[in-house]
């Protein structure tokens, strides 16, 4: 899968939060790349003195019908804050596709269960999508600390079923995913986790007491998000390697925790 | 891409068709760059730090985020020399510029044994050393910082290696100059410089200090004009070719350190930012050359008073 720099154009701007905005960007100058479920991009930071680093934002949705590819990104410090503020038809600097994605079912049969907490949902509506497309109905289990932290549910409803936890009880069941009841009811043949670490890492024991292949989605810091300059390692079986390149979705299985 | 003026370097004897390199550890062994950059329009590609035995390198956080810059600590991880040959070397060797070694250790036997192996390679002409390693058996400290410890490894590899053997200095030194000078007397053929400053960076939250080992090497434009100065200062001090490195982002900042004296220059932390940038510098020298009517890089070099 070719790497390529392009010069995005913002085509829409939608500002969900004080917190969260889904930016829209095309390709002007030609098709985007063929892209993965649970791949990123590396976002350049053109109007923030306080930043130096690209960020690694992941694929939200990618449209290849439209030529365009959505990220959702959450505030979190100056340089997604600089995105937050993007207008439309302005330009989106990005390295993309990076990594490595997520596993897809090898069939329409197979049941997937896709597990996200927090902004960690964003990478699974474009996972959603692609099982969609494959004939494939994905569960979604996602999770929130309240109702007004659930982003773009109809867009999760459109592509499979949705069931949700917030930690106030003000949407769905109270508490975290890794108690909802859909996880007593259902099967399922694997899991994809993307999310904050300690939900990732209970849903990872979740599975393995099960015996389910999971995959969770790892976000460690990164400079180059090429494999070139190691700062960005996980400490796993396989020793020190890079999350950009070989990740960032790992099987748990090779992971320490 | 078009060239129009003579963009080739001699370095003791290493012709680059052009002056620019990629540093070590900013472009892993340049396969990691081939969709973004046709590798054969660089003069050359110094693939990361290689060490005698296998590295597994510092934990995690390895990294922070500084004003125009960032701090590494690594800490050289990679799978050692032999893996280097067997495995890493089959897959370089063809690609159409110089490939050249970083190499490391922890004593100077160490890094004479690992440029011995990297002898070997036909298609590898020239390694750097990377003397900013604690020198294990003497506290810890780094051998480039005196300039008996720098001298005492340059020594050891001259004796190993037959090629060109170009030295990359630490810029954490009372005088670099002297540094400089005395791996040239120990056998360097050339000396590149700087290294990375060394830093630090705390979380205010956490109230911790940011990198796993506390402190790590700063890059990035932050450094690059104290880069330069020593770029100037050694390059009048010695009579080996000097390589120019440290936060050199475009064209402008190349050019500046060939007017200081360097005959080529490195690009390192540039590369995270934009992976495409090593072609358009070595296309900007170019461009001022030929605005400027300099028929070759080589007349610009050392030529700013």
């Amino acid at each position: 899968m070719m790497k390529c720099v392009l010069d995005l154009q913002v085509t829409s701007v939608e500002r969900l939060s004080e917190r969260y905005v889904l930016l829209a960007a095309t390709n002007p100058v030609g098709p985007l790349p063929e892209m993965r479920p649970g791949q990123f991009a590396q976002l350049r930071i053109d109007d923030s003195k306080e930043t130096f680093l690209r960020r690694p934002i992941s694929l939200h949705s990618v449209d290849y019908e439209k030529n365009e590819v959505c990220f959702l990104v959450q505030k979190v410090g100056k340089g997604t804050a600089s995105l937050w503020q993007k207008q439309p038809g302005s330009t989106l600097n990005a390295i993309l596709p990076l990594g490595k994605g997520f596993t897809m079912p090898l069939s329409p049969e197979q049941r997937f269960l896709l597990v996200g907490g927090g902004v960690g949902i964003a990478p699974l509506l474009f996972m959603g999508e692609a099982m969609q497309r494959q004939g494939a109905r994905p569960v979604f289990l996602l999770g929130a600390r309240s109702k007004s932290d659930l982003l773009r549910l109809d867009a999760y409803r459109a592509c499979g079923d949705v069931y949700i936890t917030t930690e106030d009880g003000s949407e769905g069941e109270k508490g975290f995913v890794t108690q909802h009841s859909i996880l007593q009811k259902e099967k399922f043949d694997n899991i994809a986790v993307c999310g904050p670490k300690p939900m990732m890492m209970s849903m990872a024991s979740y599975a393995k007491s099960k015996g389910i292949p999971c995959e969770v989605s790892l976000e460690n810091m990164m400079a180059c998000g090429l494999g070139a300059c190691l700062c960005c390692v996980e400490d796993t079986l396989d020793g020190n390697v890079c999350v950009c390149k070989e990740g960032p979705v790992f099987g748990v299985e090779k992971l320490k925790w | 891409m078009e060239i129009m003026a003579d963009l080739c370097v001699d370095i003791a004897g290493l012709r680059l068709a052009n002056p620019v390199l990629t540093a070590s550890g900013t472009f892993g062994y340049g396969l990691e760059y081939q969709d973004f950059v046709d590798l054969s329009l660089l003069g050359g590609i110094i693939v990361k730090g290689t060490t005698l035995e296998p590295r597994e390198g510092n934990p995690y956080p390895r990294m922070a985020e500084t004003a125009q810059g960032m701090l590494n600590c690594v800490g050289l991880q990679n799978k050692g020399v032999d893996y280097f040959c067997r495995h890493i070397y089959p897959q370089i060797k063809d690609i159409k510029t110089n490939m050249i070694v970083n190499v490391s250790g922890n004593s100077p036997e160490d890094y004479a044994e690992c440029a011995a192996r990297i002898n070997e390679l036909d298609c590898i002409p020239a390694i750097e050393l990377n003397i900013s390693c604690p020198n294990v058996k003497h506290g810890g400290m780094a051998f480039g910082t005196t300039t008996e410890g720098a001298a005492s490894v340059v020594k050891a590899v001259r004796e190993a290696y037959k090629k060109t053997l170009i030295v990359k200095l630490s810029p954490n030194v009372t005088s670099i100059t002297d540094i400089a000078l005395a791996v040239q007397d120990a056998g360097a053929d050339a000396v590149s410089l700087i290294n990375t400053l060394m830093g630090m960076a705390i979380d205010i939250e956490k109230r911790k200090r940011i990198l796993s080992i506390g402190t790590g090497g700063l890059s990035g434009p932050c450094i690059k004009p104290v880069a330069l100065r020593m770029v100037y200062q050694v390059a009048r001090a010695v009579k080996v070719p000097v390589i120019g490195l440290g936060g050199i982002s475009n064209a402008k900042d190349a050019i500046e350190f060939l007017l200081a004296g360097a005959s080529a220059i490195e690009i390192g932390t540039a590369n995270f930012l934009d992976p495409t940038i090593s072609v358009k510098v070595v296309q900007g020298i170019d461009e001022y050359l030929e605005k400027h009517s300099f028929k070759s890089v080589k007349e610009i070099i050392g030529i700013c008073e």
